[in-house]
């Protein structure tokens, strides 16, 4: 509206916009990995520690039942317990790490890069 | 419940319901299922059967709820989410309605079990690795293998993602039920001091009231609580299913 067909930036916007609704392009959907909208201090901290713990859980589930499936009886638990903590702090990194498709000084691939 | 002691735990203990039926299992939770999903079908059956161009009040708010987890879906998953759609909308709705007809009083929280919880949950996760196996065939598996990483390191590294991915089993089932059990387990105490306190003479009526007053803000609360945590719950499956369609 108002603007002149020549304009070429008026005609890309334009354009972008209408692909975008009839979803010829797939937007870029980076969802946030919070689940909350807005969460509060409270909700954050719950939110660590059970993520926390959860991998941590896992693990020992999965070390105790090899162990009795194998009759190994501490090995695997042993073993699985430091990787589930591992895993426990993986998944709070996950939730506060940079956006890996931000532009910065992140060791992360960021996609076609010639300079590299 | 008034004898001195706070009973806190007993509202979530199952009772065989309708004789014969008991005896095989049936009890409140299933029942709360079944009116949970009764009363979906029946909100968007009669909601929709009109078919107004211009929506009644019943119809708008079927309208709103469909195309508020469609945004969802096709917002979080991307173009593809409108396929998981069903899933998604069918696993809200019952969770909502679950949380929900609990904060009623005699009504179950089917929703506060830990085994609906992880039960549905096993359901999501694999929903999941199925998605992703079905789209991207084995190359899913890459899922695990982070990026530029030492090949070195793998050994260690993949065990340590496939346990963070299969940590979403308890991280999920676990957010719903202990935010359900907590809610309803504060709504008893309080109840049970209001009772107390109400018994214990004059100088029992002000705490008692201020109690009174703490669970009608905490029956304001639990409602928030029902539709943030059903809401958690499916925007949580999309980000899942998102990560299985589109890997990373």
């Amino acid at each position: 509206m108002g603007q002149e067909p020549g304009d070429p930036r008026g005609f890309s916007e334009r354009l972008r916009a209408a692909r975008e609704r009839q979803g010829l392009d797939p937007r870029p959907t980076r969802p946030e990995p919070s689940g909350a909208p807005d969460p509060s201090a409270f909700a954050v901290g719950a939110r660590v520690a059970l993520d926390l713990v959860s991998a941590l859980l896992v693990a020992c589930a999965i070390g105790w039942g090899l162990d009795r499936l194998f009759g190994t009886k501490p090995w695997f638990l042993i073993g699985f317990v430091p990787l589930g903590g591992a895993a426990g702090v993986l998944n709070v990194w996950r939730m506060f790490a940079p956006d890996p498709k931000a532009p910065g000084p992140d060791r992360r691939k960021t996609g076609p890069d010639p300079g590299r | 419940m008034a004898a001195g002691k706070i009973d806190a735990l007993s509202q979530f203990a199952l009772h065989p319901m309708f004789g014969e039926l008991g005896r095989m299992g049936f009890s409140q939770s299933p029942l709360m299922m079944a009116v949970a999903a009764g009363l979906t079908l029946l909100i968007l059956g009669v909601g929709m059967a009109p078919r107004a161009m211009v929506p009644g009040r019943l119809q708008a708010a079927a309208e709103l709820l469909y195309e508020f987890v469609y945004n969802m879906c096709s917002e979080t998953i991307g173009e593809e989410g409108r396929r998981f759609f069903p899933f998604v909308f069918t696993l809200f709705l019952f969770i909502l309605f679950g949380n929900l007809l609990g904060v009623f009083p005699y009504f179950f929280t089917f929703t506060s079990h830990i085994a609906v919880t992880l039960a549905l949950t096993i359901v999501v996760v694999v929903l999941t690795t199925v998605v992703g196996l079905a789209i991207h065939k084995l190359h899913f598996f890459s899922y695990f293998v982070p990026e530029g990483v030492p090949k070195l390191l793998l050994p260690l590294l993949v065990p340590i993602e496939i346990l963070s991915y299969l940590s979403r089993l308890i991280s999920l089932s676990v957010r719903l039920f202990a935010n359900m059990m907590a809610g309803h387990v504060m709504l008893e105490v309080f109840g049970a001091f209001v009772i107390m306190l109400g018994g214990a003479g004059l100088l029992g009526l002000l705490p008692a009231g201020l109690a009174l007053g703490v669970n009608t803000v905490l029956i304001g609360f639990e409602l928030l609580v029902a539709v943030l945590q059903a809401y958690v719950f499916a925007i949580l499956t999309c980000i899942y299913l998102h990560d299985a369609v589109h890997l990373h």
